[in-house]
């Protein structure tokens, strides 16, 4: 423990050289090699065959997502990269990045555009094959509303020393709107307080704020905090008052750490959501969940004539509480809670590409905490870059 | 050697996706469940069936006019998978005397129910400080509705008579009701003079199970529909103050799949049915004089509906109102049904009923009794001569008439 506190001191007070953008996660993308112009994408698809309490659907194939890449390095230290994604065909299409990267010193860029707040593991690191696992962690969807891009602008910048680095972001967004509580889900949904008309303008003309700071050791492994919140409701019309101001707050802890010849990952959220007291009950006021994920290589040789290929054993454990506190007619504890454990099998036949297939299972509870409903399924498919 | 590894792999993946089903979760038991159709429906009533359930799992969003006010944003938020309501939705009736002592429902003040959750910037609605009587109430189990709105009203006048004659304290009776502007009088129905007999709710003050689900929407869920188009509105604002939903809010498309979908949800399979002290249970049952009230079998009258049509069932209810003594009373008047007045629920499902309520049963009209020993031992006012049987009861006999009411 000592140990671990001593080092991360050592690499807070030992500002040696310094790393450029390149280390950011969302340019460890294949096709980007910091040439000039470059043009990328991924693409998944899947097959699913689940079964809700012995009610299936039968199978069904998706073609999830297409996301295409264009970066452009404008000069050395000003750089430009979008994400353009088309999710189901051409049911969903959004701008999931377009953003400007300007580099004052290596400690100190500004980034301004459409961004992906940093906010636990995967929101800004969501790219479909670079996941072992097909459905994205439950607590990276419904409390991290992954993916969330909004307008904005700020800061980030590294720090490293011999085998130590340090990464912040600092933002400044538009927000989470008025969805949280208003939404067809008839409860508190983080994801729905996603606005395409937040792109135009804000809903409150209060800004969200996110920030996150990460340590990184070769050794050790990496661990970030982040925090993401900010008002998130209409209170006033046309300057008049409506309603008190209501605040949301997330605040993530995620890790990245090495264990054996594998990996150990994942992250914890705790989400508290200002809601008018008369609907708390029903609409939750507090949010947890987390999940951990242990990818581990079973087989690496040339395979198929790929000479790298792997072949990962995979496992994910989830645990999210959507309602958090008691009943105050009964005290008793309130439901709302979803289990889930995932198990699969991955082919990589080069870095950039991942043949998977997952066994998914999850105990859900209502929120009167009545026996659970037992879904369980397979999914299979694919992702690559390209 | 690498080859065969991966053609190992290869096999066992497709033994996993073959064996799929086998592995996959299971549909609970039958008998465990109470979502289902009664049997004998045509495909095209099945389908109505569905597009019922669908709508009574519906959570209504506020574009579509669960503003301004409501206790609860679904069907299923209060009965729970068709079951028995929590606590946490319990509703709350107010109301108050006149002074020419009619009982009045306070329609001027947002009455004759509260609707105390609001949302997107309305305001919840709070008792009026003169409302002086109040009924609180959890949700009943809603299956088998069809069976009971088919049976016709003579049977309920027969078992009023019958329970009159015998003379030992038991003398139910049934709550006329002034029907709203949309009913429909049917051949069970027996009109006196411009009144008819309720059967639905905690005090039988509805009569049928559109009267029911109108009101359900609008006072539980805060929804219009075609059959009733104002809104519940917060007195405390103003009145003129309903929310900005063009109504009504739901049409009769809903309004009607919502009944058709409450008549034909089958009553609950027993279980353990043959169980020896289940067997004795039933007898003590019956000897103690439960069935009095609690009336083991009825039989429907013909219905469009073939499946409930001349249909023999056992829903352990008269469907009469009883007088169930001061502890029960809550002083809150429903047509001619008195504050000790309750109908007597059916007992049909009654061990399936902690299984909605969070593992904890919740009994009687608003909850207040967490077993089935303190349900029966808060029973007075009529039924309290058959209670001084039950408090006669050897430990070993009362398990036996648990496990029967659980059986149920
Ligand atoms: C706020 C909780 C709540 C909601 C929401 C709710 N109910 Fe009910 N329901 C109750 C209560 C409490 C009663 C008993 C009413 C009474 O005593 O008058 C009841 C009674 C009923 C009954 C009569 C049962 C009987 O044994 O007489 C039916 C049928 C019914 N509800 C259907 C519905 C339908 C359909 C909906 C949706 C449109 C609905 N309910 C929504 C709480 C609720
Ligand atoms: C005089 C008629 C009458 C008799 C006799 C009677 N009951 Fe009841 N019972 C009722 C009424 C009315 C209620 C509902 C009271 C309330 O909700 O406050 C009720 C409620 C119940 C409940 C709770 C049901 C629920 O869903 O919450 C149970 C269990 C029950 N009775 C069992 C019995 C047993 C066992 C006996 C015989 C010992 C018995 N009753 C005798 C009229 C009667």
């Amino acid at each position: 423990m000592n140990k671990i506190i001593a080092s991360i001191l050592i690499m807070c007070i030992s500002v040696g050289s310094v790393l450029s953008q390149e280390s950011e996660s969302i340019y460890k993308r294949p096709f980007i090699d910091f040439g000039k112009t470059a043009v990328g994408g991924y693409l998944e698809a899947n097959s699913n065959y689940f079964s809700e309490d012995g009610v299936s659907e039968g199978f069904s194939m998706e073609m999830r997502r297409f996301n295409i890449f264009l970066f452009s390095k404008i000069s050395k230290r000003v750089k430009f990269l979008s994400e353009l994604e088309f999710e189901h065909g051409t049911e969903e299409i959004a701008l999931e990045t377009a953003q400007l990267d300007f580099e004052f010193s290596p400690f100190l860029n500004f980034r301004a555009g459409i961004i992906l707040p940093e906010i636990g593991l995967v929101n800004s690191n969501h790219d479909s094959p670079k996941w072992e696992i097909i459905d994205r962690p439950l607590s990276s969807t419904s409390i991290i509303p992954s993916t969330l891009s909004e307008v904005g602008f700020g800061l980030f910048g590294n720090l490293n020393s011999g085998n130590q680095f340090i990464n912040y972001h600092l933002y400044a967004t538009n927000g989470l709107q008025d969805g949280i509580i208003l939404n067809e889900e008839g409860r508190t949904h983080i994801a729905s307080g996603k606005s395409l008309k937040s792109f135009e303008e804000d809903n409150n003309g209060r800004l969200m704020y996110n920030a996150k700071i990460s340590v990184k050791n070769n050794n050790f492994g990496e661990i970030g905090f982040s925090y993401y919140g900010g008002v998130y409701n209409t209170f006033a019309l046309e300057g008049e008052v409506v309603s008190e101001e209501r605040s949301l707050d997330l605040y993530a802890i995620d890790f990245v750490l090495p264990f054996g010849k594998g990996v150990l990952q994942g992250e914890m959220v705790n989400a508290l959501i200002d809601v008018p007291s008369d609907i708390v009950e029903i609409y939750s006021s507090q949010q947890k969940g987390g999940f951990v994920d242990l990818v581990y290589p079973l087989y690496k040789k040339e395979m198929f004539g790929y000479q790298n290929s792997v072949i990962n054993a995979c496992v994910r454990y989830e645990n999210l509480d959507y309602n958090m506190g008691t009943f105050k007619s009964t005290g008793t504890e309130i439901g709302d809670e979803v289990t889930a454990v995932v198990a699969g099998l991955s082919f990589r036949p080069t870095d950039g590409t991942i043949f998977r297939a997952n066994y998914r299972h999850h105990l859900t509870t209502d929120i009167l905490g009545n026996a659970p409903a037992i879904m369980g399924g397979f999914q299979v498919g694919f992702a690559t870059y390209f | 050697m690498k080859q065969i590894n991966i053609l190992l792999l290869l096999v066992i993946m497709v033994f996993i996706f073959s064996s799929c089903e086998s592995i996959l979760p299971k549909a609970p038991d039958s008998s465990d469940t109470i979502a289902e159709p009664i049997e004998g429906l045509t495909p095209h009533q099945l389908a109505f069936f569905m597009e019922g359930d669908e709508l009574f799992a519906k959570i209504f969003t506020p574009d579509e006019g669960l503003v301004p006010i409501f206790i609860q944003n679904a069907c299923e938020g209060c009965h729970v998978g068709d079951g028995k309501g929590h606590p946490f939705n319990k509703l709350t009736r107010f109301g108050k005397y006149d002074e020419d002592g009619n009982f009045d429902y306070m329609l001027d003040q947002g009455g004759p129910q509260l609707q105390h959750r609001s949302i997107n910037n309305y305001l919840p609605e709070v008792l009026p400080e003169n409302a002086t009587h109040f009924s609180d109430r959890i949700a009943p189990i809603v299956i088998g509705m069809g069976l009971l709105a088919s049976v016709d009203d003579q049977t309920l006048l027969d078992l009023v008579e019958l329970q009159n004659n015998e003379m030992d304290g038991i003398t139910g009776k049934v709550n006329y009701v002034l029907p709203n502007d949309f009913f429909l009088s049917e051949d069970i129905h027996i009109d006196s003079s411009g009144y008819y007999i309720g059967r639905f709710g905690k005090k039988a003050s509805k009569v049928t199970l559109l009267d029911q689900v109108v009101f359900a929407l609008k006072q539980d869920i805060g929804l219009t529909s075609d059959f009733d188009t104002e809104d519940p509105i917060n007195y405390v604002i103003a009145s003129n103050t309903s929310d900005g939903v063009p109504d009504p809010e739901v049409g009769s498309d809903v309004v009607n799949r919502l009944v058709f979908y409450m008549r034909t949800l089958k009553s609950p399979s027993r279980r353990n049915e043959t169980d020896q002290s289940v067997i004795d249970g039933e007898q003590i049952f019956k000897d103690m004089g439960c069935v009095k009230c609690h009336v083991q079998t009825l039989t429907t009258a013909s219905s469009e509906i073939e499946a409930l049509s001349n249909k023999v069932f056992h829903p352990y209810t008269d469907l009469l109102l009883h007088d169930m003594g001061m502890s029960l009373n809550d002083n809150y008047r429903e047509g001619n049904a008195k504050g000790g007045e309750w109908r007597t629920p059916p007992l049909w499902g009654l061990g399936l009923a902690d299984d909605s309520q969070g593992g904890i049963g919740y009994y009687l009209h608003d909850g207040r009794a967490t077993s089935l020993e303190q349900a029966i031992e808060m029973h007075g006012g009529e039924a309290a001569g058959v209670i001084v049987n039950y408090n006669n009861l050897s430990d070993e006999e009362k398990g036996k008439l648990y496990a029967f009411l659980m059986s149920l």
